[in-house]
């Protein structure tokens, strides 16, 4: 609705010395979504990578809004919500210490209420004030995706998000990706579970 | 301006919650000035003058002890990604860093080490500049080690390494740092030593920040 | 003019200047042993014996040349990684990683010089003066590099890593000299300075310079040889070194 449009051509990656693909092509508008998939190894995570900033590709050419990733910078950083294998998560502070922490490095600020009302959404009823390392996978997992509730980004870039989550928060979380692209947002995720949602291409790796 | 601020209040209560590595980095320097007299014998006269040389290695070393708190616990979680892909730039969030990095490992310094002054019989004046010499150094030792921090991120035998980059650098501190209070033990004005330590300090405020971030980029690719 | 840009970048890649190299070591050879034999024959037959110091002093026509090129090397190595960082180039890259070394043996033939030089003159192996002791930083400044390229196992990780501690490391020689200098004026106990002698004869400057001149060409020589090797060994698994006489044997 917005126009945003990521466009990706002629994009390769090489791992030491081994090409993971080559000369890959896409665009994504508002609403639609990327399904990445691929045998463990074959580059997925590389490319999520890439299309992030972190890793410069081989050859090839990353395009959000018309202009080349390389220059936006922060700005891309701000349309833009990467959420990858790590748990991205401090240990020593609560869930709610967590969010409001990643909230304000991302510019806005949440108060307690706010941060509260969305760690409930999550699950996370009356686990906010206990340091994170106490919390179970499947919670820390939460705990991480609380963000895509807080951070208003277009883009969603999520590398197996399923993981860890119980089948009540699969669903929850299906639901949020599927509310965000009939928003206007658009999403690129990688994982082996099939996606009950419209409007979303594959590409296999 | 906000995300700085956030920055530096995450990592304190952080360090609030893992007190031990902040303690041990500074158990560190107190025993580390205690070893000389000890290898060098109690002759008061010698050790007043060594005195100053003598703390301010044992400020390096202890920097050097609490450089690897900086970035690699945020790298092992990802958070330090999560960093560098934020909508504030993250030369912002890593001058941020290091500031929280100096209150909890420089300011103690400077805290303590007129107090570990007053073994080796240095009079209350030398004292104060040397509290002040190491107000301004600290900082820049913070601001250095940082870039050497980020090098090393993920690195094989990184904490030996980080101190063999790092060190050579730290030379223009140690000799204008203890060069400041030696001047005024001797009866000199320590005025010029510490002006170019704040000269070096201002330097590296500017350019520290910028070689860390690029590090920092180099080592998440 | 527009002949020679198009010639600098033919040979950014490893595969060009890789024959080009071997093309050119032979002659740096030959220029480094002609020199050297040139400044030999100045520092032992033609320099006149110093009034104050004897013969043992001619040991400043490897000492004063090893410093230079130890600095020398430094800022040039800095500038091949400043340059690959700025242009991305794989061979700034290895040509940084094959100065190294080079410069770290300057370095040490610079500091075991001058312990030679002052153990006759002065009674002691090592004296604390500015000069010895900031090429004392210097080549810890360099085992700092290698270290660090050879502690990261990524090559193109490496070579950016090493470049940022270069060019940190080239801003902070000038301020380290200046405070070890600073140091050293005010301590200033026993004033020894290698380098005051009464009068500089005039010949002991062009031996000097010879030398340096020598030191240079053996270099390049050095470094032209290592990065070959850098290049056969990075650049393995294509199809141009595997066709190379020398690889396929």
């Amino acid at each position: 609705m917005h126009g945003f449009m990521l466009s990706v051509s002629g994009l390769s990656c090489v791992r030491g010395e081994r090409r993971l693909f080559s000369d890959l092509s896409f665009e994504l508008g508002a609403g639609e979504w990327l399904h990445v998939q691929g045998e463990n190894g074959a580059g997925k995570t590389t490319l999520l990578r890439a299309l992030v900033g972190l890793s410069a590709p081989a050859e090839g050419e990353i395009r959000w809004r018309g202009q080349p990733i390389r220059d936006l910078a922060e700005d891309y950083g701000r349309d833009m919500l990467y959420l990858g294998h790590y748990g991205a998560v401090k240990e020593e502070l609560t869930p709610l210490e967590n969010l409001r922490f990643s909230a304000e490095l991302d510019g806005r600020t949440l108060d307690d209420a706010e941060a509260i009302a969305v760690l409930h959404r999550f699950g996370l009823k009356g686990r906010e004030e206990l340091p994170v390392r106490f919390l179970s996978a499947g919670q820390k997992r939460r705990v991480l995706l609380s963000r895509l509730a807080t951070r208003q980004s277009p883009l969603w870039i999520l590398d197996e998000p399923f993981t860890a989550l119980d089948v009540k928060a699969v669903d929850m979380l299906s639901g949020m990706i599927g509310a965000h692209l009939a928003g206007g947002g658009m999403a690129i995720l990688t994982s082996h579970q099939t996606m009950p949602l419209p409007g979303g291409r594959a590409i296999k790796l | 301006m906000n995300a700085l601020l956030a920055i530096v209040r995450r990592d304190l209560l952080i360090a609030l919650r893992r007190k031990s590595e902040v303690l041990t980095a500074l158990f560190f320097f107190i025993i580390v000035v205690s070893l000389f007299p000890l290898g060098i014998g109690p002759d008061a006269k010698l050790l007043k003058k060594i005195a100053p040389g003598v703390i301010w290695v044992a400020a390096l070393l202890s920097t050097m002890l609490s450089l690897n708190r900086l970035f690699a616990t945020d790298h092992a979680d990802g958070t330090l990604e999560q960093m560098t892909l934020s909508p504030t730039p993250l030369g912002l969030l890593v001058t941020g860093k290091i500031v929280a990095h100096w209150l909890t490992s420089g300011l103690p310094l400077v805290l303590l080490a007129p107090v570990l002054g007053i073994q080796f019989d240095l009079d209350l004046s030398a004292l104060g500049v040397l509290a002040g010499a190491l107000l301004l150094g600290t900082p820049l030792l913070s601001l250095i080690g940082a870039i050497g921090a980020a090098l090393t991120l993920g690195v094989r035998g990184g904490g030996v390494l980080v101190s063999l980059l790092v060190l050579p650098l730290y030379v223009p501190a140690l000799i204008f740092g203890a060069g400041a209070v030696e001047a005024h033990v001797s009866g000199l004005d320590p005025q010029g030593h510490l002006s170019l330590l704040a000269a070096l300090l201002a330097l590296a405020a500017f350019f520290a920040p910028w070689a860390t971030t690029a590090a920092l980029r180099v080592a998440l690719e | 003019m527009n002949n020679r840009i198009i010639n600098w970048f033919k040979f950014a890649s490893p595969q060009s200047f890789y024959p080009l190299t071997g093309r050119m070591i032979p002659w740096f050879w030959a220029l480094a042993a002609a020199f050297g034999a040139a400044g030999l024959w100045i520092s032992f037959f033609v320099a006149p014996t110093d009034a104050v110091q004897g013969e043992g002093y001619r040991i400043i026509f490897i000492h004063v040349p090893a410093s230079w090129m130890s600095m020398f090397i430094y800022v040039v190595m800095a500038g091949w990684a400043g340059l690959g960082l700025a242009l991305n180039t794989r061979l700034s890259g290895m040509m940084a990683q094959a100065l190294a070394p080079t410069g770290a043996l300057m370095a040490f033939i610079s500091l075991w010089t001058g312990a030679f030089w002052g153990k006759p003159m002065w009674g002691t192996w090592w004296v604390w003066d500015a000069r010895l002791t900031s090429e004392l930083i210097l080549f810890f400044l360099y085992i700092g590099f290698i270290a660090l390229q050879a502690a990261i196992d990524d090559p193109r990780r490496a070579d950016k890593a090493g470049a940022i501690l270069a060019l940190v490391g080239v801003v902070n020689v000038p301020i380290i000299y200046f405070s070890v200098k600073w140091w050293n004026t005010l301590h200033q106990g026993a004033s020894v300075s290698l380098m005051k002698s009464p009068s500089m004869a005039q010949t002991m400057l062009w031996g000097m310079l010879v030398m340096a001149l020598a030191f240079w060409m053996y270099s390049i020589a050095v470094a032209l040889m290592r990065v070959r090797a850098i290049i056969l060994e990075r650049e393995a698994y294509t199809e141009w070194v595997r066709d190379l006489p020398e690889v396929k044997e």
